[in-house]
């Protein structure tokens, strides 16, 4: 089937049915292996155990900062390309994303406790993390707020590309100012500075995790899709009363 | 450090991923549910899309055709 077949609803539809139930038990075998492999891990020579809230703090940063990087996307489909499903992804990647940037932050604020001696402090990675949080609420709130699904999105594909600044904030805070926050770790010029032993699980995770997102977003899809339905033929049914 | 020092936060980090992920994998399930169930009721009223055929109507099958 060539991609531009996914441009159509009722394709996209059949598509998603078809491939939901295989993705979610990808994921749940993704999850058992992942978590295995996360609590078989040696402690951390700094950390000690604490390590282990890196697996769920890390895989769910990068996958809230990934939502915003597909509605910016999605916000380019539908200011530019004008594509169907555009403003529909967008919709649906919202509260995903939303859910990992929170898990985010809980995460990182019980990892903080123990290794800072405070839950929070106002650095800059910290902050500009809060503010993706935020932009997602907002985002959310446009698109309950706007009843008229074509407008929603194109109010909210604006509201998301100037939210996109947030991005390359949030990943080089920790290099443009004095952050508690360590710097990066992992994707960084001269190879990561994590052991294999804590590396290899903490990849395993975020694929899972990443699994679990592209399983969420796609069955949200669907939803959203449906939805519209819903509101076609509620419309058709008024009109044809009056 | 051992594995017990901090077992609290660990378990509350877990805990709360187990919340978050959750609440956001029912609300996608119950709304595909919600959904599916307003657009049978729709549909069994006779409200169908203009793309889609009108369900046709119940009459007995034709007698087929000897060949």
């Amino acid at each position: 089937m060539p991609l531009t077949d996914f441009a159509n609803p009722s394709r996209f539809l059949g598509f998603a049915n078809r491939t939901i139930p295989w993705l979610s038990g990808l994921t749940v075998l993704a999850f058992a292996f992942a978590l295995n492999q996360a609590m078989v891990a040696p402690d951390d020579y700094q950390q000690g155990a604490t390590v282990r809230i890196m697996f769920l703090h890390v895989p769910a940063a990068w996958l809230g900062m990934l939502g915003w990087g597909v509605m910016t996307v999605a916000a380019l489909g539908t200011l530019v390309w004008r594509h169907p499903l555009a403003d529909v992804a967008a919709k649906a990647t919202a509260p995903v994303g939303a859910a990992f940037t929170l898990l985010c932050l809980v995460t990182g604020s019980l990892w903080g406790r123990p290794e800072w001696g405070t839950y929070w402090v106002w650095d800059a990675r910290l902050t500009s993390e809060l503010v993706l949080l935020l932009l997602y609420l907002g985002v959310i709130a446009l698109w309950r707020t706007v009843e008229d699904p074509s407008r929603a999105a194109r109010a909210v594909a604006i509201l998301t590309l100037v939210g996109a600044i947030d991005l390359p904030i949030i990943k080089f805070s920790v290099d443009w100012w004095n952050t508690l926050h360590q710097g990066a770790s992992v994707f960084r010029i001269g190879g990561s500075t994590i052991d294999p032993s804590i590396l290899i699980p903490l990849f395993i995770m975020a694929l899972a995790a990443t699994l679990l997102f592209a399983t969420l977003v796609l069955a949200a899809m669907r939803n959203e899709i449906l939805r519209r339905r819903v509101r076609t033929l509620r419309l058709m049914q008024a009109s044809a009363a009056s | 450090m051992g594995a017990t020092a901090h077992i609290n936060f660990i378990a509350a980090s877990y805990a709360a991923a187990v919340i978050i992920i959750g609440a956001l994998i029912a609300w996608v399930t119950l709304d595909y549910r919600a959904q599916r169930r307003i657009l049978a009721g729709l549909e069994a009223r006779g409200v169908t899309r203009r793309s889609e055929p009108p369900r046709p109507e119940r009459t007995p099958a034709p007698m087929k055709e000897e060949a």
